[in-house]
């Protein structure tokens, strides 16, 4: 694998479905936290850490879907047809929860101040329904469910919906969305000085730390019957996926031992973006199995050129900003402990 | 059976999606400006009412920001589900502008965060002021690249098509396509004019209302100002839009103006209703169809006849077109009235009957953005990409999209009711009157 402009094209795009992954998993999994915790009468533990957070960040992680899915059409305009075409029903179900969440955390927080429970409920719910929606994706990459039919592609709902594979990454994405979310607040918690959230989601973490370990492992197994080749790859990456193990191990020692959360959440994004690029690496070339590669479906060289160039000018006008709004926010010690209310 | 063809039923959805999306982007585009703008004359003039001003627009922007972020995100995946061979082909060759609206909205997003959530954390609100130029930018740069898209679907350039492969593909002459420069002025120009003219809306009804308080006429005479300036640019701008279509689209311009046959010094047909190919009941202005179209009285006007019957837009545009024009043009002439009044010290523009005037023409900016994007879209039928693609050709195969109508009309729905009521709740629970007093008592309790 050379570094040629297509894989340049798709390790852009990957490192920025990670990054979705990751702060989609965050807002997720707290609209969960603040559900669970509203259902079992702590919600005045929860509820201000976790609007301090995401209150300024919840647009920008929108975004980072956007720009995932903008650019695959770009450097990858055949993925449109393929999985523009199948994917109608699922890429709607999840437009319209994220359409709900989106808006009515902002009519919630920033508009009516409405508490009220249904309302909590229905957030955090919608908060893993959608990982359930968007993750299927995956599964229907894997290859066996698309038919072609007079040339144009058909999801096979009925192959989806039975499978073992499907429902693994299903179950494997919400726990790692609560996980990830977990140990996130943990570290934001404790940042805030607010020792009863910090254990409470410390808890949480622990609790999540297991389910979410262990799918990802069946799902290498799943996969061993699914698709031999795919599992061919991944077995030549073992070592790849055994550094992430390790990682895995001393986020959960720190956590358990209530140290230093802040190196344990760097710990986490270590284990998710080494298996995530492992994953992604062993999928390689195919962008959908067996029908579309990332060769055949790449864009022509002028486009892919004027692509690149627009990605790095807009990073260097993204990753300043991105800093500033972090070290207002994420950051800043008086934010965070809320000891200040600067909203409009 | 209509249910199975799913060029209509994703037509529909499009149309659906997009008329719904371009009120919370129309609002989103202009509105940072005026609170731009508002900050910074406050700042000027040393003036709290202004700054106060830029704080209560701002939070009910945030309403309209986030029901905007998240249909955007709709329309910007639907266009890839609804319509996978046309994507196919923008990927290739208009991929460039789709990808910098990205940035440009990313940034915006960022700034906007920063922004809300640090007011009055800034000793100095200069610097505050500072953070609302990358949202008034990024929101223009979005709506600017976004248009671009459009843009090329209506006059397409920068590729060839051999053996049904595209080949030599410019993504610069892509961009720089002849629709392009009038699109965006267009696009930009009203987004701010209904801005203007919404917050003059507002400001109007509390004055109705009964409220006394300056706070309100400030913000009356601020927005009808700028609703002037881009009135002005708006009609500037419309007119080269019309020689635009007469150089590169005749058969949109014939269409909308019911010209049939081929003539020089042609009428412009306002209003009236179609009978066979005679407008009944229209009001006819001689040459000015001519001057729009070639700035001469005696200049020649392609008529519908010249084109094959299958490729003529529909008829109705004609109405669009007309109400899109009609407001526009009333629009220019309040603003006018009550610019011109208030310099002069004419009494009559505080009246109830011209402040109601002042408070209809908001939703009827709103309108005339409807029915221009209308006009517009239906004008180039039965095109997505004009001489190339067909819309029937450019729809997906799925046989779900009826279902999906009836998921994201409910959505809308609901997100319309939505930012009403909540929009509603936040200005009546606190009046300016009511966050003055606030401020007031803090700033005492400060001194003590």
């Amino acid at each position: 694998m050379t570094l040629t402009l297509e894989v340049i094209g798709i390790s852009v795009l990957w490192l920025f479905l990670f990054l979705y992954v990751i702060v989609a998993s965050i807002d997720f999994g707290a609209g969960f936290f603040n559900a669970y915790s509203a259902f079992t009468n702590k919600q005045h533990i929860l509820t201000n850490i976790i609007q301090r957070y995401l209150s300024p960040v919840w647009e920008v992680t929108n975004v980072f879907f956007v720009f995932f899915f903008v650019g695959i059409i770009g450097f990858f305009p055949q993925t449109a047809f393929y999985y523009g075409t199948t994917l109608l029903v699922p890429a709607s179900i999840a437009l319209i929860l994220l359409a709900i969440r989106g808006s009515y955390y902002a009519f919630a927080t920033y508009g009516a101040k409405i508490n009220h429970r249904g309302y909590i409920y229905m957030y955090g719910l919608s908060g893993l329904l959608l990982p359930a929606a968007l993750s299927p994706v995956l599964a229907i990459s894997e290859g066996g469910f698309i038919n072609m039919v007079d040339g144009n592609p058909h999801l096979d709902y009925w192959a989806l919906f039975t499978s073992p594979l499907m429902w693994s990454i299903v179950v494997l994405s919400i726990a790692a969305v609560l996980y990830i979310s977990a140990v996130f607040l943990t570290w934001y918690a404790n940042k805030a000085g607010d020792v009863k959230a910090t254990d409470l989601m410390r808890k949480y973490a622990l609790i999540w730390a297991g389910p979410a370990i262990i799918t990802a492992t069946g799902i290498i197994y799943e996969l061993r019957g699914h698709s031999p080749e795919h599992y061919e790859n991944l077995l030549d990456l073992w070592w790849v996926f055994a550094i992430s193990f390790l990682l895995f191990v001393g986020t959960v020692y720190l956590i358990w031992k209530r140290r230093n959360y802040g190196l344990a959440f760097i710990l986490l994004v270590g284990q998710f973006f080494t298996a995530f690029f492992a994953y992604g690496l062993s999928h390689f070339p195919y962008l959908l199995y067996p029908y579309l590669t990332i060769y055949d479906s790449f864009t022509n060289e002028t486009m892919a050129i004027a692509l690149i160039v627009a990605f790095i000018a807009g990073l260097g006008l993204l990753l300043p900003s991105l800093y500033l709004l972090f070290r207002l926010f994420l950051f800043d010690k008086d934010y965070v402990k809320g000891k200040s209310d600067y909203h409009a | 059976m209509v249910l199975e063809d799913t060029a209509l039923l994703s037509r529909i959805l499009t149309l659906l999606t997009l008329s719904f999306h371009i009120i919370y982007a129309t609002i989103g585009v202009g509105v940072p400006l005026m609170i731009m703008i508002a900050q910074w004359v406050g700042i000027k003039k040393n003036d709290d009412h202004y700054i106060l001003l830029a704080r209560r627009w701002a939070r009910g922007f945030v309403i309209t920001v986030a029901v905007g972020v998240v249909t955007g995100t709709a329309i910007g995946l639907q266009l890839s589900l609804l319509w996978p061979n046309f994507m196919q082909v923008a990927g290739n060759v208009i991929a460039l502008p789709l990808f910098m609206e990205v940035f440009a909205f990313f940034f915006e997003a960022i700034f906007l965060g920063i922004y809300l959530y640090t007011w009055d954390r800034f000793e100095d609100q200069r610097k505050h002021l500072l953070l609302l130029i990358p949202v008034a930018l990024g929101a223009a740069a979005s709506s600017v690249f976004i248009t671009i898209v459009n843009a090329f679907m209506n006059s397409p350039q920068g590729f060839e098509v051999l053996n049904g492969e595209l080949v030599n593909v410019s993504p610069f002459l892509a961009i720089f396509n002849p629709a392009m420069p009038t699109k965006v002025a267009h696009v930009v120009a009203t987004a701010f004019l209904t801005c203007a003219f919404l917050l003059a809306s507002i400001a109007a009804l509390r004055i109705i209302r009964g409220s006394t308080h300056i706070y309100h006429k400030k913000a009356l005479h601020l927005t009808m100002k700028l609703g002037l300036v881009f009135a002005i640019a708006t009609a500037i701008i419309g007119d080269f839009s019309g020689k635009y279509l007469a150089e590169y689209q005749p058969e949109k311009l014939a269409a909308a103006e019911w010209h049939f046959e081929t003539e020089e010094g042609a009428d412009l047909v306002l209003f009236g209703v179609l009978d066979g190919e005679e407008p009944k009941y229209a009001i006819r202005i001689p040459y000015a169809l001519s001057i729009l179209a070639h700035s001469l009285p005696n200049a020649e006007v392609t008529g519908l006849n010249e084109f094959p019957e299958d490729e003529v837009p529909p008829l109705w545009i004609h109405y669009l077109f007309d109400i899109m024009v009609s407001i526009g043009m009333w629009l220019a002439f309040i603003a006018f009235v009550y610019v011109a009044a208030s310099w002069r010290g004419w009494k009559f523009i505080k009246q109830k009957w011209f402040l109601w005037l002042t408070l209809i023409s908001g939703p009827l900016a709103l309108v005339a953005i409807e029915a221009g994007w209308w006009f517009t879209e239906v004008g180039r039928q039965p095109w997505i990409l004009r001489g190339y693609m067909t819309v029937e050709e450019a729809a997906t195969t799925s046989g779900q999209v009826d279902l999906m109508i009836i998921l994201f009309a409910g959505l809308y729905f609901i997100l319309g009711i939505g930012t009403i009521v909540v929009l509603l709740r936040m200005y009546k629970r606190n009046p300016i009157e009511k966050e003055l007093a606030a401020r007031e008592a803090q700033k005492g309790g400060e001194k003590e």
